[in-house]
């Protein structure tokens, strides 16, 4: 069999860790190849490898069957081996050639840049590969989508016939992403290979032909796509069985408890980006917001839990205006937030774990009496909430900062949830999670429900809205422009919906009751 | 991995001390100096005798307060640069109660201590106010109003607290903080009851910090502003606060002077460099009251101790401040220690 790459028996130690334990992987000409695993199983470590990034303790890489030594990512680049980064490596105001070329420009006899044989090149290129890129365009006047087709171009431009993607879905739209399968599928007819790093099991059953998983740094094996499922390759990740579809009863609304009016709000550059919106919340039932990141949910979640201001509307809970109040009152009104950033709003990360538990509700007995804090008191809550609440943890004196991601998420989770809000906000509450984690919180935020809270979750995911939500407000510029249910609805209809695009179909937009 | 930070928190500003000593015999082996009878002079010149441990005592006291006030400040993410203005002002304030006011020693004393503090809160306070509400950074800030209490203060010496002279008349005994037990014990040293306000005052930051909401709060402002307001804190309001409680702590240190060593303010020709050690006491002692305590006291020591090192040992008193300036770099470079220290361990377990 002919392998263009081949990263044989890789070990990759760092202080303290194993991070990539005895793990291979062989990529054929002409195939795409998944490298799937949890969050922190070595993944991008791996990648980072083959990319020269890293020198391997163990193990050897081998390029069309010769073996090489990839000191650095130059010499990856000479071996046609590229990146597409999931955070894109863009210089905003240069055009889309300039980009491409920086670096490596072509020069005429004069010794200037040969812009035009550059852009005529990658015109080329783009039409050979069906990527419908602009050689001329701005990349700040592009979509993210044309922006990651540039990337694509770049290592295509330095000669690459091995692309790496990294997470290439997670920023795109369900449109984007049908158009960006397409283009693997298009690439590798022309001969190219590629790596496809990603935990969505999806993609994986959709465009490729091997996956090789690994977990826990260590290699677990190598399947042919064809011959497996969703659910065995979500077991062989995990490493038990993993319940996809969350369970969940009929919601049974009952009285309003968030009701937001013509609601307008300014970002930081004093450009409205809310514009006139209105929602309404009940008790029991699970709200879902959909929509492209940017249209308007960050600075409406700020608006309600107090961290920015309204220029006008209202917003009342359970009947009593909330508008413009501080955060703290806000909270001690019956919010609970679970914010989109947990390393920015959600934890300081220098306490310990404990602390992070009494962080709005430190002043309060039996925490705190006259200013004096309450160690024991906040620390045993803290150690029944990290039990309740599995946390996986050390102790809970150890720093926020040494918990992983989703025991972190798990930690504000149980934060939250445990004062007992009517209104519980989950903004992005699984993104970067892994399926273990995902399930766990989806798992709370319907118990929530069930205790007839109202839960208000914004999501990025369809998968996750369309799961999840028991009623999904599509929100585009600023407003929310359907209110559709999840069982009759789908995700190229959300995906349009979400884009701007008006559905006939859709007819009870904005009811509001 | 907690504790071993603790561990390393510890060893890291010892071994840089060693380390600072070390090179600096080095230093003092190269320029021809014998760097055994130089320490041993700048031994005697600390603890040779009482009068030498009253003195080292009474240099000891303005460290500790200074230190605690750029620590303070640090907990909440804060440079406090301004530590120097604010002892001058705080200087300023006690003398100036100390020499205005006719009262009992048990009101009098208390009230110019206050004064010197509140005085410093209030140089604290400034570049809090700026920096909370319109985002100047206060290092600017506290920089330049070193300079305007430096000048305003000579100012006020010469137009105010006397005609045209340079140094005032000496304060009523009654705010005095000098004692002659005290004296007596030292040989007549100026040794005065300011160090038990430094040391109560250590207890208080370590009690603020680590037992009160407000502690609570200060830290977590400086740790991480975004999500102190998610939880509810006034953002601007720990910071101002925390400028203030700092600058307090600062205006204790020169109410110590003015009411324990010199009893007077006189014009100075440049800064006291209290405030400017203070940085130092706050990097060494890492930002820890008690750590601020150790590191005031080895920095006391060192400083007095050098006055016996040109006629004990002929070495210039310029090599202590040589040695400061070590040690100060050794534990700036931490990082560079703990890589030592790793290799050491490493090497042990083998």
């Amino acid at each position: 069999m002919d392998y263009v790459i081949e990263m044989l028996n890789i070990r990759k130690e760092f202080p303290g860790i194993v991070a990539n334990d005895n793990i291979t992987i062989q990529v054929e000409k002409g195939e795409i190849h998944a490298l799937l695993g949890e969050n922190g199983a070595g993944k991008s470590t791996l990648m980072n490898v083959l990319f020269g990034l890293y020198q391997p303790e163990k193990g050897e890489i081998r390029v069309k069957g010769e073996k090489v030594n990839i000191t650095n990512p130059n010499v990856a680049n000479d071996l046609g081996i590229g990146m597409v980064h999931q955070h894109f490596m863009l210089v905003e105001p240069f055009t889309v050639t300039q980009n491409i070329i920086l670096g490596s420009e072509p020069k005429t006899k004069m010794g200037n840049i040969n812009i035009k044989k550059a852009e005529k090149e990658i015109q080329e290129l783009s039409d050979r590969y069906g990527l419908k890129v602009d050689p001329s365009a701005k990349i700040s006047d592009i979509s993210v989508g044309m922006q990651q087709r540039v990337e694509i171009l770049k290592t295509l431009y330095r000669g690459a016939d091995v692309l790496i993607f990294d997470e290439p879905t997670a920023v795109l739209t369900p449109q984007e992403i049908s158009e960006l399968i397409e283009i693997m599928r298009s690439l590798v007819k022309e001969g190219k290979s590629i790596i496809l790093i990603t935990h969505k099991l999806k993609e994986i059953m959709e465009v490729c032909d091997k996956c090789t998983v690994i977990r826990k740094g260590k290699g677990i094996g190598t399947v042919e796509v064809a011959n497996t499922t969703t659910n065995e390759l979500a077991s062989l990740m995990v490493g038990r069985e993993v319940n996809f579809k969350t369970e969940k009863k009929e919601a049974e609304p009952k009285d309003t408890v968030l009701d937001i009016n013509n609601l307008y709000v300014k970002d930081a550059r004093k450009v409205d980006l809310v514009k006139g919106l209105d929602l309404e919340v009940r008790a029991g039932e699970i709200v879902g917001i959909a929509g492209i990141d940017g249209n308007g949910q960050t600075e409406l979640i700020e608006a309600i839990t107090g961290l920015r201001k309204s220029t006008s509307g209202k917003i009342t809970l359970r009947g009593k205006d909330i508008t413009n109040k501080s955060p703290r009152k806000v909270t001690e009104s019956g919010i609970g937030h679970i914010p989109q950033d947990r390393h920015k709003y959600g934890l300081v990360l220098d306490y310990p774990i404990g602390a992070n538990i009494v962080l709005q509700t430190y002043y309060q007995k039996p925490y705190s009496k006259a200013t004096i804090l309450n160690y024991k008191e906040i620390y045993s809550k803290a150690k029944s909430l990290i039990e309740e609440y599995d946390v996986r943890t050390p102790s809970e004196y150890t720093l926020a900062r040494a918990l992983s991601g989703g025991n972190q998420q798990k930690a504000i989770i149980g934060r939250e949830v445990d004062r007992s809000p009517d209104l519980l906000i989950a903004a992005q509450p699984t993104r970067g999670l892994d399926v273990g984690a995902i399930e766990f919180i989806h798992k709370k935020l319907i118990e929530e429900r069930d205790k007839g809270k109202a839960v208000l979750l914004i999501s990025f995911e369809l998968d996750e809205i369309l799961d999840v939500s028991d009623r999904i407000a599509v929100m585009f510029d600023g407003k929310v422009v359907a209110d559709v249910k999840p069982e009759e609805t789908n995700e190229q209809e959300l995906g349009l919906l979400m884009a701007g695009s008006q559905v006939s179909k859709v007819g009870g937009t904005n009811d509001g009751e | 991995m907690t504790e071993n930070n603790k561990l390393f928190g510890i060893l890291v500003p010892i071994v840089s001390v060693i380390l600072g000593l070390i090179v600096g015999a080095i230093i003092m082996l190269f320029s021809g100096h014998n760097p055994i009878i130089a320490y041993t002079s700048l031994w005697n010149g600390a603890f040779g005798d009482a009068f030498t441990i009253g003195e080292t005592v009474r240099r000891i006291t303005p460290l500790i307060l200074t230190g605690l006030a750029v620590a303070f400040a640090f907990k909440s993410g804060l440079f406090n640069i301004g530590a120097e203005g604010q002892v001058i002002v705080g200087w300023l304030a006690a003398v100036w109660v100390g020499l205005t006011i006719d009262a009992p020693m048990i009101i009098h004393l208390p009230l110019a201590v206050i004064m010197g503090a509140i005085a410093g809160a209030i140089w604290g306070f400034i570049p809090g106010l700026l920096k909370a509400k319109i985002g100047v950074h206060e290092v600017i800030v506290t920089i330049m109003l070193n300079y305007i209490a430096l000048f305003s203060t000579n100012a006020v010496i010469r137009g105010v607290l006397t005609d045209q002279s340079t140094t005032t008349e000496r304060i009523s005994p009654t705010a005095s903080l000098a004692s002659e037990w005290l004296q007596s014990l030292t040989f007549f040293s100026r040794m005065h009851y300011g160090i038990l306000i430094a040391l109560f005052a250590a207890v208080v930051m370590w009690f603020l910090i680590e037992r009160t909401t407000i502690g609570y709060e200060l830290k977590a402002v400086g740790f991480n502003q975004h999500a102190s307001k998610y939880a509810g804190m006034n953002v601007s309001k720990n910071i101002i606060l925390s400028m203030v409680i700092a600058g307090g702590f600062a205006g204790l240190a020169g109410a110590m002077e003015g009411l324990g060593t010199y009893g007077t303010i006189s014009v100075m020709s440049g800064f006291t460099n209290l405030g400017f050690d203070g940085i130092a006491v706050a990097l060494l002692g890492a930002n820890n009251p008690l750590g601020v305590i150790f590191a005031a006291v080895l920095f006391g020591v060192l400083k007095e101790g050098a006055g016996e090192m040109p006629t004990g040992a002929g070495v210039p008193t310029e090599l202590v401040d040589i040695i400061i300036a070590l040690i100060i770099f050794f534990v700036a470079s931490s990082y560079l220690i703990r890589w030592l220290l790793l290799r050491f361990k490493k090497e042990g377990d083998k």
